[in-house]
């Protein structure tokens, strides 16, 4: 059996996504939801048996249909996959502890869209083989295309299709990437990639150059970064709350894939093409961090503003990238877990306010009061002050990480102006929206119904991330130092990732 | 054979490209479907052309890389999948906001000063 849990995570979420589709349990609501977080609390407790396993026991290679890599297809759990598995559980938890009280009902197959999609970023986390990060891409797109529009409303049809159309024409040049990298390399494994890498010839290394570029961009894309952001607010503010709350995960596996492909194959060791993003993504990183705080002053609700601050955190996380130190990873990692919760946490917190206002959902005008203000205004508060990185809770950690990190003369020069005055903006625009949704107000009844516990429980299992990576900050950044040692030194771990040699 | 081949997967891309920059639904799926054969075509090629190889052990003298074969399989589903599915919401689209383009709302058109018609009665 625990040979076997390197899979788990993957297999769970799909054994219940169809159990969830056949009779005895798709015939009902009330079954449905059972089952499902029956499903989602099985895989969470699998994740965080995985990573206690990978923790005392060192890389765990799990060699699909047992052909050796780097012929066969390989699933690869390391300290960095195994942290963003668990904290993908936790999300997908969250996000339908929230939709069981109600959100569920305006569409059709919500459960097991959630477990598909929780399948499908699990298995991109987890995956060894470049080929296979594609399909699992693919999975959890497609699931992703149906969540986005799920309810229904010409809102969503709209945002819908410019996000299907810009993810398939990325998945066209990610396989002309692939293309061009298994033709130059000859391998689809990425630790052997990483060690074919530097023994290119000048032409070859020149295509081998055009691939990675071109991975670059459709990284970008699914991270959101500057050129390749605009649909991120619209695809994010139009859909359902529990949904964008799990889409504050999508973003991180764009820069998840950045980190494993340009610090491990294109990294350090890569001869002619080492660091080779490097001088794109500093003007890219920091200038997405401008656009973000710019789209945030400008943001006219709640939702929209989440959507802004996300594409803010996506800069950071970029610039952490663009330091390329071990250091620097460590940091980003820990401020990835952080904005991951918070800013899903923030969505759940809109869809609330917007339950909760009527008519004016969560536009910043003046409105009846919502039903619940000392509630949500508690929640709203917190989740604010972590995003904008005040100091009890876990955004200070995270940006004082990250300032740290960049401690070179020009690095500090570009990042630390970018991220102290992000910050500041953040502030200005949480605090803006904050007084127009909780104190002006108009004399109107409220009629809404209170918050149901089950979202209630939803938003404070995010947001006790806040408190709780601050009490545990020590054994936390602890662990992202050695996930960040691990990524950056592969040839320490070939011999496990590569049992029979490179190819 | 390189050339032409090169061509092919050259032009199909130019097409797909050109007409997913296109204004309405159809023509972008169009685009990327044509987008979806380039990159087949492409990944095909990216074993080496080689003719008469064959791809399992001991049938021939000359041996294609099976890898190629089994990744452009394993697009061509994955292709299928999402062409059905971005038609499908091509038609909703259609449907809910009333016109079929991207934007869901047609670009404002450029002022034509109405033509006088001049009395001859």
């Amino acid at each position: 059996m625990i040979e076997h849990l390197t899979i788990l995570p993957v297999l769970l979420p799909l054994l219940g996504a169809l159990s969830l589709l056949l009779p005895p349990l798709g015939s009902s609501l009330e079954r449905q939801r059972l089952a499902s977080l029956f499903f989602a609390a099985l895989t969470l407790l699998a994740s965080l048996a995985l990573l206690l396993h990978t923790r005392s026991e060192g890389i765990q290679l799990y060699v699909l249909g047992n052909w050796q890599p780097p012929f066969g297809i390989a699933l690869v759990a390391d300290l960095l996959s195994t942290m963003l598995v668990l904290l993908t559980s936790i999300l997908a938890l969250a996000a339908l502890l929230y939709a069981c009280a109600g959100e569920d009902r305006t569409g059709a197959y919500f459960h097991p869209l959630i477990l598909f999609q929780l399948m499908g970023i699990n298995g991109a986390f987890l995956t060894g083989d470049i080929f296979n990060l594609f399909v699992f891409f693919e999975v959890l797109l497609i699931a992703s295309y149906a969540l986005l529009i799920h309810g229904g409303g010409k809102q969503k049809t709209q945002a819908g299709f410019h996000y299907v159309a810009l993810n398939l024409v990325g998945s066209s040049l990610f396989l002309f990437a692939l293309g061009i990298l298994y033709g130059t390399l000859g391998t689809l494994n990425i630790a052997d990639m990483s060690t074919k890498v530097a023994q290119l010839s000048e032409a070859e290394s020149t295509l081998a150059r055009a691939g990675g570029m071109l991975l670059l961009v459709v990284f970008g894309l699914k991270a959101a970064m500057l050129p390749l952001h605009f649909w991120l607010t619209r695809a994010y503010a139009s859909a359902a709350a529990p949904v964008a709350a799990l889409f504050a995960i999508m973003t991180k596996v764009g820069i998840y894939s950045l980190f494993r492909i340009h610090t491990v194959v294109f990294g350090d060791n890569a001869g002619p093409l080492a660091n080779m993003i490097e001088p794109w993504i500093w003007p890219l990183a920091i200038l997405t961090v401008v656009a973000g705080s710019i789209g945030a002053l400008a943001s006219p609700n709640l939702r929209e503003l989440t959507a802004n601050l996300v594409i803010v955190s996506v800069g950071t996380l970029l610039i952490t990238v663009a330091i390329q130190s071990e250091k620097a990873t460590a940091a980003g990692l820990y401020y990835l877990v952080h904005s991951t919760f918070i800013s899903a946490a923030m969505f759940l917190i809109a869809g609330l306010i917007s339950q909760q206002r009527g008519k004016a959902a969560d536009r910043f005008v003046m409105s009846r009061k919502v039903r619940q203000p000392a509630l949500l205004g508690v929640l709203f508060f917190v989740a604010a002050m972590t995003i904008a990185g005040i100091p009890p809770f876990s955004g200070f950690i995270g940006k004082l990480l990250t300032l740290q990190a960049a401690h070179a003369g020009a690095e500090m020069l570009w990042a630390w102006p970018t991220i102290l005055i992000s910050s500041l903006i953040a502030i200005i625009a949480l605090s803006r929206g904050g007084t127009t949704l909780f104190w002006r107000r108009s004399s109107d009844k409220t009629e809404a119904e209170p918050a149901s516990h089950w979202q209630v429980a939803a938003v404070c299992l995010l947001l006790l991330a806040a408190p709780l990576m601050v009490v545990f900050g020590g054994p936390l950044t602890q662990y992202t130092e050695q996930a960040a040692q691990q990524l950056h030194q592969l040839p320490a771990s070939l011999d496990i990732l590569l049992p029979g040699g490179p190819s | 054979m390189e050339a032409v081949y090169a061509v092919c997967v050259g032009l199909l891309t130019f097409s797909g490209v050109f007409l997913c920059l296109r204004g309405r639904t159809f023509p972008v799926v169009m685009g990327l479907t044509l987008l979806s054969y380039a990159v087949n075509l492409f990944l095909f090629s990216s074993g080496r052309l080689k003719l008469d190889g064959a791809a399992i052990l001991g049938t021939s003298y000359s041996y294609a890389d099976p890898l190629p074969q089994a990744l452009v399989l394993t697009a061509i589903v994955i292709g299928f999948a999402m062409t059905a599915f971005v038609v499908i919401l091509a038609m909703r689209a259609r449907a809910d906001l009333g016109n079929d383009h991207v934007d869901g709302r047609l670009p404002p058109q450029p002022e034509t000063k109405p033509r006088r018609k001049k009395d001859k009665a």
